[in-house]
């Protein structure tokens, strides 16, 4: 390029927004809370005997002996259900964060678009035609969660001919109305199914095992590799749709592809912990404010924090009335609907800053 | 070749003509002054250009077929500066810039050194060196337009569009954006499609002036053919007088209906 070859002359050009030491600061935040909650609980563990259980299912052996029940707690019970807390709250931030950036909402997350009515139809369709195939659940939540948000945005889309991001909201609420109605009356025709429903849609982590973790890491993975890989898309989308589309790229097509991943990774976590809701809005929020609005920051730092989040939220859940468990939804409710309102008023103040 | 070439370019919105029968042909370096009073169709015209709305007829940059070229490589060819750009207020000024190198990205790609480069290389050239790393939010009204000029230019496009780049400024800032622009115009052999408001203006710095009235163009040639008494009088539904100050530049003045409305 021509007009690089003076760059000499002057101070040099400063470089790219950067995310490494946010990063790195959520991943040290990462590993303090996931031993911490591994380790509290009902049985006190130390955090050595964590260590000591974590490194030798990695192949190392570090000096000391540990019981063979508190391996089992650490192994069986306590870290499945940390790791899966840490997938799932690492998703929806994630999920959050890149639904704000394609509709440029601040407010906007996976379940605005029907994921959470969606996933609630499909598990109670579930539980009250099958209740004893508990591995039914997840996939049928899933399922829900897909169609719901596909009926969105074909709905969006129909409205004028191609979808905005306004008449892709409007269909979203329009969509989860629906089917809110329809597990609503499907709950109160099986009331004897009511505890079950009723528990998964508070959302749990409460009977999290490995196989949990398995089913959802793949659908996890795929979607982070993708909604990483658009963080600078996501920054060019901050001028407007027209504005980008000018600088040569397809709004619709980044959100289209954004939504979908989005989705995906969302309506997989939703399946196994039930509908957990906030988080999506909470953690990026956090993130913008103490770090930066740059996508190529919120996307990552947001990942990681998440995953911290939605494990404090859960040890909240299991210790602060212990030994009977508060919904894991219920925690992360009690912090977001706050937050919810103190977002709207910053975001009234700095008009169009987001 | 033409620098850009309209064939029989019309516009529609839910079937009322906005844009209709436009032919033009822009030789390398010409700075073309759309004018015409308000609804005329200068904005949609520029938003045909670079496709943000649909047209009917043919668009040729540098020979290449708009309706042909990929998104991208329509904005190698053209850049385009809207009237109100939406700016991401918490961005930081060098980061806004290299939004422009965006067409020369992969889809997953990030800016490479030689992109941050030749954005602050243009922050410099447009005397916001100082500013790189200040949030977008920050700047002044005068520090945005040049701002956003910074980023068109960052595309390398031959080709740039202006639509109402001066609205906003106040008379001496109007003066010096567009100074910037035409010595950019001298030395990278810009072809430049500007439409304006201010006619002074547009007489002072176009090269051509095309004259829009309700969606035709009406009147075309140099300024001097183009902005007289009579034909603004006749377009712009006003009563005009179109003078030549000491160093011989047009100056457009408005004339009062003494009397007051019949």
């Amino acid at each position: 390029m021509r007009s690089g070859e003076h760059a000499g002359d002057g101070a040099p050009a400063p470089p790219p927004v950067s995310a490494t030491r946010p990063v790195l600061v959520a991943l040290a935040v990462l590993v303090v809370v996931t031993l911490a909650a591994t380790a509290i609980g009902p049985a006190d563990l130390s955090l050595a005997t964590v260590a000591r259980v974590v490194a030798g299912h990695v192949g190392l052996h570090l000096p000391g002996r540990v019981s063979a029940i508190d391996q089992a707690i650490v192994w069986q019970i306590r870290l499945p259900r940390v790791v899966l807390g840490g997938l799932v709250g690492a998703m929806l931030a994630l999920g959050g964060a890149s639904y704000q950036g394609v509709f440029r909402n601040p407010l906007a997350d996976p379940y605005l678009l029907g994921v959470a009515a969606g996933a609630g139809l499909g598990a109670t369709i579930a539980i009250v035609s099958a209740s004893r195939a508990t591995y039914l659940l997840p996939l049928a939540a899933f399922a829900g969660g897909v169609v719901a948000v596909s009926l969105t945005y074909l709905v969006g889309a129909r409205a004028n001919g191609y979808a905005t991001s306004a008449s892709i909201i409007l269909a979203g609420v329009a969509v989860a109305a629906v089917f809110t109605a329809l597990q609503t009356n499907i709950q109160q025709q099986h009331a004897a199914d009511l505890q079950p429903v009723y528990s998964w849609i508070l959302g749990s982590l409460s009977v999290a095992t490995w196989s949990d973790v398995r089913l959802i890491v793949p659908y996890v993975a795929l979607s982070t590799v993708v909604l990483l890989g658009h963080r600078r898309l996501l920054d060019v989308l901050r001028v407007g749709e027209e504005e980008a589309t000018s600088l040569g790229v397809d709004p619709r097509r980044v959100r289209l592809t954004v939504v979908a991943a989005a989705t995906l990774g969302t309506a997989a976590a939703v399946s196994v912990s039930g509908l957990v809701g906030f988080v999506g809005i909470i953690v990026p929020h956090v993130v913008r404010l103490t770090t930066n609005a740059s996508y190529r920051v919120v996307l990552p730092v947001s990942l990681i924090s998440g995953a911290s989040f939605l494990i404090l939220a859960d040890l909240g859940a299991r210790m602060l009335d212990a030994p009977a468990e508060i919904p894991l939804g219920v925690v992360t409710a009690f912090i977001g609907g706050p937050f919810f309102i103190f977002v709207l008023r910053s975001r009234r103040s700095r008009q169009g800053t987001l | 070749m033409s620098a850009l070439e309209l064939r029989g370019l019309a516009v529609s919105y839910d079937g009322v003509a906005a844009l209709c029968g436009i032919d033009y042909a822009l030789a390398p370096g010409t700075w073309l002054g759309l004018i015409g009073a308000n609804g005329a169709g200068k904005s949609t015209l520029l938003r045909a250009l670079v496709r943000l709305v649909a047209y009917q007829g043919t668009v040729r940059v540098g020979g290449a077929e708009v309706a042909r070229l990929s998104r991208r490589r329509l904005a190698q060819q053209v850049a385009f500066v809207p009237q109100t750009p939406e700016l991401p207020r918490e961005m930081r000024a060098i980061d806004y810039v290299a939004l422009g190198r965006t067409p020369y990205l992969g889809y997953f790609a990030a800016e490479r050194p030689a992109d941050r480069r030749v954005g602050h290389e243009l922050l410099a050239r447009l005397g916001l060196d100082a500013l790189a790393e200040r949030p977008v939010g920050a700047l002044s009204g005068g520090e945005v337009q040049r701002l956003v000029l910074a980023r068109a230019l960052a595309q390398e496009a031959p080709v740039l569009l202006l639509d109402e780049p001066t609205s906003a400024l106040d008379l001496g800032r109007r003066v010096e954006a567009l100074e910037l622009v035409d010595q950019l115009r001298a030395e990278r052999g810009l072809t430049v499609v500007a439409a304006m408001h201010d006619l002074t203006l547009a007489g002072q710095f176009a090269t051509e002036v095309a004259l829009l009235d309700h969606g035709r163009l009406v009147r075309t040639g140099t300024p001097d053919a183009v902005l007289t008494d009579a034909e603004l009088g006749r377009y712009f539904g006003a009563s005009v007088r179109v003078l030549r100050d000491d160093d011989g530049d047009l100056v457009v003045v408005p004339r009062r209906q003494r009397g007051g409305p019949s």
